[in-house]
C-alpha cells in the first residue's frame, strides 16, 4: 500500500470516527434565535412607521437595518454576541447582525496593533468577501439590465 | 389578528432561513464568511429574477433582516440606477442603495473598537 | 525502523517543576495541582501576548525558586511556545541573564525541551537547565482561528488551547524523577488537512514514535505505569488506540491523554484541551507529584505537535505532525 492509498484510507477512517452530534438541538436554536432577530427587526420597522409616517418604505428599512447593526455592534463590544453565536450558530450569523458582528469583532480584536494597522486594516478580514461578492454581483446584474435596456 | 399573522410569518420565514444557514454549517463545516457570501449571492439572484419583492411583501423582516435582504438591495440599487442613469448606474447603483448599512457597520465597528477591549471566550 | 532511542547514562533528574494556568484551566480536573491560577486571562497586562509572556516569566522564576536555586545557578534556558517566531519565549528570556535556546515543536515542545536539556546535562556540558513551555488560548485563537468576539460555533472535533505555562529544572544534583530514555519523533503526515481535527492529524505521529520506541527499547505498554500522550484529545486518543491495535499492540487502562483528561465535561471543550501549555502544565503538576509519591514508577511521556502555520492552512496543505517520547522513572 503506497502513501497515497494509506492517506485516503486514513482520511475515510477518521471521517467515520468523528463524533456525530445531534443536529436537531442546534437547528432548533438557530431557528428560534434567527426568527426572534427578524421579529425584533419587524418591530423596529413598525415602530418607525408609526413615529415617522412620511418616510418611504425603502428609507424605513435602511433605518431599521442601521439600528440592528448598531445593537449587534454594541453587543459584540460588550462580549455578548459571541455567546449568542455559540448557542445559535446560523441563527445569529445569517441576519444582518451577523454581518455587523463580523466587522466589529476583528476591529476590537486587533485594536492592540494600533488604530491604522489594527482596527482599520483588519476590519474587513471576515466581512470583506461579503462586500466584494455583493458589489461585484450587483455590477453583473446592473450590466445585464443595461444590455437589456439597449434593445 | 392581522398583525399577529404577519409576525408569525416573519418569525417562521426568518427562522427557516437562519436554520438553512445552520444546516450548511453542520453539513459542510463552512466558515461564517462563506455563509454570509452565499446568502448575499442568493439575495442578489432573487432580486435579479424579480421574485424578491413578492417574497418581501408577506415575509417582511423575515427576508429583509437576513443578509439576503442586503444582497437584494445591492441588486435593486444597480437595476434602478441603470434605469435612471444608464451605463454609470452599473457602478453607482449597488453601493448607493446599501450605503446606509455599510457605513453604519463601519462607523459603529470603529466606534466600539475604540471604546471596548477584547474579551476572552468562556 | 529508523532512528535511535537515546539511553541516558547518568540519568539527569527533574529537580523542580512549576505550573501556572488561567482561570478556566484552574476549574478543570487538575485544578488543585497547579502552583498558581491566574484570576483573569490578561494577568494585569494590556494585551494577551504580554500576558502569555508574563506567564512564562513567572513559570521560570517559580521553578528556579522551587528547585531552591538562584538565577545565577542556571546555565541554559530552553523554551518554546505557539506564537509566530516563538516571541513569548524570547521575550520572557529577555528578563533573565541566562543563555537562551528557543525550540519549536508545537504542542510537543515540553518533551522536546526536556529531551534536549537532559542530553546536555547528561553529557556534562550544563549543570542546571530550565525548560519552559506555554500557550495562551486568546493569542492562539487570534493567530490560528477567528477573532474572539466573532459569534461562530466550534466544530465537534475542535479542542481548546490551554492558557498556561509549565517549567522544569533538569540537573544531575538534587532529588527528583529521572529522565532515562529519549526517542525523537519523525515528521509524519497522513494527509489530514482539517485544522479543526488536530487529534486525527497527530495520532499517526504518536503511533510512529510509540512503535519505534517499543521496538528500540524492547518494551511493551504493560512495562509502563502510565503512557501519556499530549493533546490528542478525545477523538485522537481513540484513533491512536485503534491504530496501535492494528499493529497488534493493545493500549490498556495505563494509557491516558492530557488533552482528554484536562477539562471537565461541563466546561464544553468538545474534544478536550490542546496547546503547548496543555501537557506542560499537567506534566509539571499532577504527573510530577505522582512520580515523587512513587505512585508512578516508570512513565512514557509523549506529547504530539502539529507543525502547521496559518499560511500552509490557507493554501490547503495537509498537516505534518511530530511526537517526541521521553521515559521518566521515579
Amino acid at each position: 500500500m503506497d502513501d497515497k492509498q494509506r492517506n485516503e484510507a486514513y482520511n475515510q477512517y477518521v471521517k467515520a470516527k468523528i463524533p456525530k452530534t445531534r443536529a436537531w438541538p442546534s437547528l432548533f436554536n438557530s431557528f428560534w434565535v434567527g426568527g426572534v432577530i427578524c421579529l425584533i427587526g419587524q418591530a423596529i420597522n413598525d415602530l418607525l412607521k408609526l413615529a415617522f409616517p412620511m418616510l418611504s418604505q425603502q428609507t424605513n428599512w435602511t433605518l431599521t437595518l442601521i439600528i440592528l447593526i448598531f445593537i449587534a455592534s454594541f453587543l459584540t463590544g460588550i462580549g455578548v454576541y459571541d455567546q449568542i453565536g455559540k448557542f445559535a450558530g446560523g441563527g445569529s450569523i445569517v441576519p444582518i447582525t451577523g454581518f455587523s458582528n463580523s466587522i466589529t469583532s476583528p476591529s476590537i480584536e486587533f485594536k492592540s496593533e494600533g488604530i491604522i494597522y489594527g482596527i482599520c486594516v483588519k476590519m474587513f478580514t471576515i466581512a470583506g468577501p461579503v462586500i466584494v461578492f455583493g458589489v461585484a454581483s450587483s455590477m453583473v446584474v446592473g450590466f445585464i439590465y443595461w444590455i437589456i435596456s439597449l434593445f | 389578528m392581522k398583525i399577529f399573522l404577519d409576525y408569525l410569518w416573519v418569525f417562521l420565514i426568518g427562522g427557516t432561513i437562519c436554520m438553512i444557514g445552520e444546516l450548511l454549517i453542520i453539513t459542510t463545516n463552512i466558515t461564517s464568511a462563506r455563509i454570509l457570501v452565499t446568502f448575499v449571492l442568493i439575495g442578489v439572484f432573487l432580486e435579479a429574477i424579480g421574485v424578491f419583492d413578492y417574497i418581501s411583501d408577506f415575509a417582511k423582516a423575515g427576508i429583509n433582516v437576513p443578509i439576503i435582504g442586503f444582497g437584494a438591495s445591492l441588486a435593486k440599487g444597480a437595476i434602478g440606477a441603470v434605469e435612471t442613469h444608464g451605463f454609470l448606474g452599473i457602478f453607482t447603483g449597488g453601493l448607493t442603495a446599501t450605503a446606509g448599512g455599510i457605513a453604519a457597520a463601519i462607523g459603529f465597528a470603529f466606534l466600539f473598537a475604540l471604546i471596548f477591549k477584547s474579551h476572552t471566550k468562556k | 525502523m529508523e532512528g535511535v532511542t537515546i539511553k541516558l547514562k547518568k540519568q539527569p533528574k527533574i529537580i523542580g517543576s512549576y505550573a501556572i494556568v488561567g482561570p478556566k484551566e484552574g476549574q478543570g480536573n487538575f485544578g488543585t495541582y497547579f502552583d498558581y491560577v491566574m484570576k483573569n486571562d490578561f494577568f494585569g497586562e494590556d494585551t494577551f501576548e504580554k500576558a502569555e509572556r508574563k506567564m512564562m516569566e513567572n513559570a521560570i522564576v517559580g521553578v528556579i525558586q522551587k528547585a531552591k536555586l538562584q538565577t545565577s545557578d542556571i546555565d541554559l534556558l530552553i523554551s518554546g511556545d505557539l506564537l509566530n517566531q516563538i516571541i513569548s519565549s524570547s521575550y520572557a528570556a529577555r528578563a533573565f541573564k541566562i543563555p537562551f535556546l528557543g525550540v519549536y515543536g508545537a504542542c510537543s515542545t515540553m518533551a522536546e525541551s526536556i529531551a534536549v536539556a537532559s542530553i546536555l546535562v547528561d553529557a556534562g556540558f550544563c549543570k542546571n537547565v530550565v525548560c519552559c513551555t506555554g500557550s495562551h488560548f486568546s493569542t492562539a485563537e487570534r493567530q490560528y482561528r477567528f477573532p474572539l468576539e466573532l459569534g461562530n460555533q466550534r466544530p465537534p472535533t475542535s479542542q481548546w488551547t490551554v492558557t498556561g505555562a509549565g517549567s522544569s529544572v533538569i540537573s544531575l544534583e538534587g532529588e527528583g524523577p529521572k529522565v532515562t530514555e529519549i526517542t525523537f519523533g519523525r515528521v509524519i503526515d497522513w494527509g489530514i488537512n482539517d485544522v479543526n481535527n488536530m487529534g486525527g492529524a497527530m495520532a499517526p505521529a504518536a503511533r510512529d514514535t510509540m512503535l519505534r520506541h517499543f521496538k528500540n527499547t524492547k518494551t511493551k505498554p504493560e512495562d509502563y505505569d502510565l503512557i501519556l500522550t499530549g493533546d490528542l484529545g478525545k477523538l485522537g486518543s481513540e484513533i491512536l488506540i485503534d491504530l496501535m491495535e492494528d499493529e497488534g499492540i493493545k493500549l490498556g487502562t495505563n494509557y491516558g491523554d492530557c488533552g482528554q483528561m484536562y477539562f471537565k465535561r461541563k466546561q464544553q471543550t468538545l474534544c478536550g484541551a490542546s496547546g503547548a501549555g496543555c501537557c506542560a502544565t499537567v506534566f509539571n503538576s499532577y504527573i510530577m507529584k505522582k512520580l515523587k509519591e512513587q505512585q508512578y514508577k516508570k512513565i512514557l511521556f509523549m506529547p504530539t505537535g502539529a507543525l502547521l502555520s496559518t499560511t500552509s492552512t490557507q493554501q490547503g496543505d495537509t498537516i505534518p505532525c511530530t511526537c517526541h517520547a521521553i521515559v521518566i522513572e521515579a
